[in-house]
């Protein structure tokens, strides 16, 4: 299904987990290059709240692999200093909600700096972290907060949606020159697919097309991918074929990949997680229709999370972010159906 | 005990600073520099006494009251009139301003228009030397104001906790923007919370720059013994308000004539006379050269062009 002309079409398919795949990509980052090291809470002997660290200490030691106090705006404002002076860190951030505590080191500082210092300054950091709902956190430790730093200008947003994604994406994070919010998915951590043995990265901001089809485009990204995939499974049972495109990483945006499928199937559904209001499909929306806008047959739909906090009951959380039905019924929607 | 080059290049550190944040203050005068400027005097020894106690290959982190910091540190005095003066040869193109010259070069990571922004980057460097190794040191510059933010105590348990080769220089001017430190602080000896994280900490006068260098080099050998962290507070006194703008009306007179009569700019002018065998002459031919290259670099600056907005619309147009 994925489009990457990296993605070597080999026989032997080793299928790795979300959580492995991003493990790899640390501990080949961490071999690749000395000035790579990883802060975070729980990160060393515990291998991290969903096991993505696991092992890292015992290879590359307790200098490289830092167990931080619950200080994160320090550990975060440690990363940026680190960075600024030569290093790659890594930092975690054991969810995206506690990021609120950090946002002063990556808006004001980690975000401006190359800027500030007329361009001679970098930070290249790497900020992993996890969002959204699905396991019953309720409303501290279930948000999905990507619309923050897709607001932030000088940090790039990146939300892979597979195994495969998460290692090749994670690893062009590392080497990238700037600050880089890298956010995982706490349902996707469990999910897998084929990973290649052989070392690969993907670029950032280059999409990925998860499902080719004529008649209308899905855009979404991290979790909502797969329960749209899912989606476009029924719907090609009704005979409407749904292309379903990856972003992957939101900053930056693969406009081209998108546009280019709106003008083929001429309907456009977005899909995210996160609460409607201010969020980045909203922009995507606005992006298409000031390019794209002749080629549109209907308006564009936004099918998001309600604005409401992350409810704690399983019924009221499923009600309060996309389901598989929702995408259906946009796509009926678009459709004149 | 101290050579008379070294106390002169003392003066003439200390004096520069004086020099800069004076023409700047006419600058803005004339409206020439906008925005804020947060002038450095009366505090010139601190950063002067601290940088002096410094290698080459040290890093530094500075405040928005930051310009002494960048000259102490071997700032080029025309890139930061430039800056300050919003132009394109200026050390941040014209982007930054006053409150964002930072200097990689010299290992100045840079000044922080967030109160207490720079105190987790400056640990963070301290981190990047413990894992690379070698015994590079970091001087964290901050102030009383900081130290109630919460980054202040987050930091300085990190960098205790990982023995980090991390001067924390705490420069006390005794007021938190207007507000004074003792109705901020329950114990004004902001030092004193060092103890509870297992941090040595010393206070000194912060207006005798050879005490806050002597401190300093102790520190500075501390933490390349891997002794570190450790920290400094440099008690002194604004010689005015906040900001350019700010008259500081809240500043008692008689507090003011007390730091003024024990200027760190005259103090250092009589020890270079007394210690350093300078005579009137010698001391005023300094003061000639740093006001002549200010002087120059104002001309420098004046004459330099604006950013090309197209051009940044153009860099923009990428992100």
């Amino acid at each position: 299904m994925s489009q990457d002309k990296s993605k070597p079409g080999t026989s032997t398919v080793r299928q790795l987990k979300y959580r492995e795949a991003l493990n790899e990509a640390l501990r080949e980052e961490l071999q690749r290059d000395e000035r790579v090291f990883v802060i975070g809470g729980g990160i060393g002997q515990r291998g991290g709240s969903y096991k993505v660290t696991v092992g890292l200490l015992d290879e590359f030691g307790p200098r490289r692999i830092i167990d931080a106090p619950i200080a994160e705006a320090s550990f975060t404002g440690a990363g940026v200093g680190a960075a600024i002076t030569g290093m790659r860190p890594v930092v975690e951030i054991l969810f995206v909600d506690f990021t609120s505590l950090i946002i002063d080191q990556i808006v004001n500082q980690a975000a401006k700096y190359r800027f500030m210092s007329g361009g001679k300054g970098r930070v290249p950091m790497v900020l992993r972290t996890q969002g959204g709902s699905g396991n019953g956190l309720a409303a501290q430790h279930s948000q999905s907060l990507e619309a923050w730093y897709y607001h932030i200008p000088g940090l790039k947003v990146v939300m892979p949606s597979t195994a495969y994604d998460a290692k090749g994406l994670l690893k062009s994070a590392i080497r990238d020159d700037d600050p880089v919010i890298f956010i995982e998915h706490k349902l996707l951590y469990m999910t897998e697919c084929h990973v290649p043995q052989d070392e690969y990265t993907i670029e950032l901001g280059v999409g990925d097309i998860k499902r080719r089809g004529d008649d209308v485009t899905i855009v979404a990204w991290s979790n909502m991918v797969p329960r749209v995939l899912s989606a476009a499974e029924k719907l090609a049972a009704e005979g409407i074929e749904v292309e379903v495109i990856d972003p992957r990483t939101l900053v930056p945006l693969d406009k081209h990949l998108i546009l280019e499928s709106v003008k083929k199937t001429e309907h456009l559904v977005i899909v995210q997680e996160a609460v409607r209001r201010g969020g980045v499909a909203s922009d995507i929306a606005s992006v298409v229709q000031a390019e794209a806008f002749d080629y549109l047959d209907a308006p564009i739909e936004i099918v998001a999370g309600k604005n409401t906090p992350i409810p704690f009951n399983v019924q009221l959380e499923k009600a309060s972010v996309p389901q598989e039905a929702d995408v259906i019924e946009a796509v009926q929607k678009v459709l004149h159906l | 005990m101290y050579s008379r080059q070294f106390l002169e290049e003392l003066y003439r550190t200390l004096y520069t600073i004086r020099v800069f944040e004076t023409e700047c203050i006419k600058l803005y005068r004339q409206g020439l520099i906008i925005g804020y400027f947060h002038p450095y005097l009366g505090e010139e020894a601190i950063a002067t006494g601290v940088c002096a106690a410094l290698r080459e290959d040290d890093y530094i982190v500075s405040t928005h009251r930051g310009h002494g910091h960048c000259i102490a540190r071997g700032g080029e005095l025309k890139k930061m009139v430039a800056e300050v003066l919003g132009r394109e040869a200026g050390y941040c193109r014209g982007r930054g301003g006053s409150m964002h010259i930072a200097d990689i070069e010299t290992g100045n990571i840079g000044a922080n228009g967030i109160v207490g922004g720079g105190i987790p980057i400056g640990v963070g460097a301290g981190l990047g030397i413990h894992v690379r190794g070698g015994d590079q040191v970091v001087a964290i510059f901050f102030s009383d104001g900081a130290c109630n933010n919460g980054v202040f105590a987050e930091s300085l348990n990190l960098a205790a906790i990982w023995d980090l080769p991390v001067v924390f220089v705490l420069e006390n001017n005794q007021y938190a923007v207007s507000s004074p430190i003792e109705e901020m602080s329950r114990i004004p000896d902001l030092h004193r919370r060092a103890e509870g994280y297992g941090v040595a900490a010393h206070a000194v006068d912060g207006n005798d720059v050879l005490a806050v260098y002597e401190k300093t080099k102790e520190a500075i050998e501390a933490c390349r013994n891997g002794k570190g962290p450790v920290m400094i507070e440099a008690k002194t006194y604004r010689h005015g308000g906040h900001h350019v703008n700010d008259p500081g009306l809240y500043m008692p007179k008689e507090m003011l004539e007390y730091y003024k009569a024990r200027d760190p700019v005259k103090l250092a002018r009589e020890r270079l006379a007394t210690q350093g065998q300078c005579n009137e002459g010698d001391i005023a031919a300094i003061e000639q050269q740093v006001v002549e290259a200010m002087e120059q670099a104002v001309e420098y600056a004046k004459d330099c062009p604006a950013p090309s907005v197209e051009e940044f619309l153009k860099e923009v147009e990428q992100n």
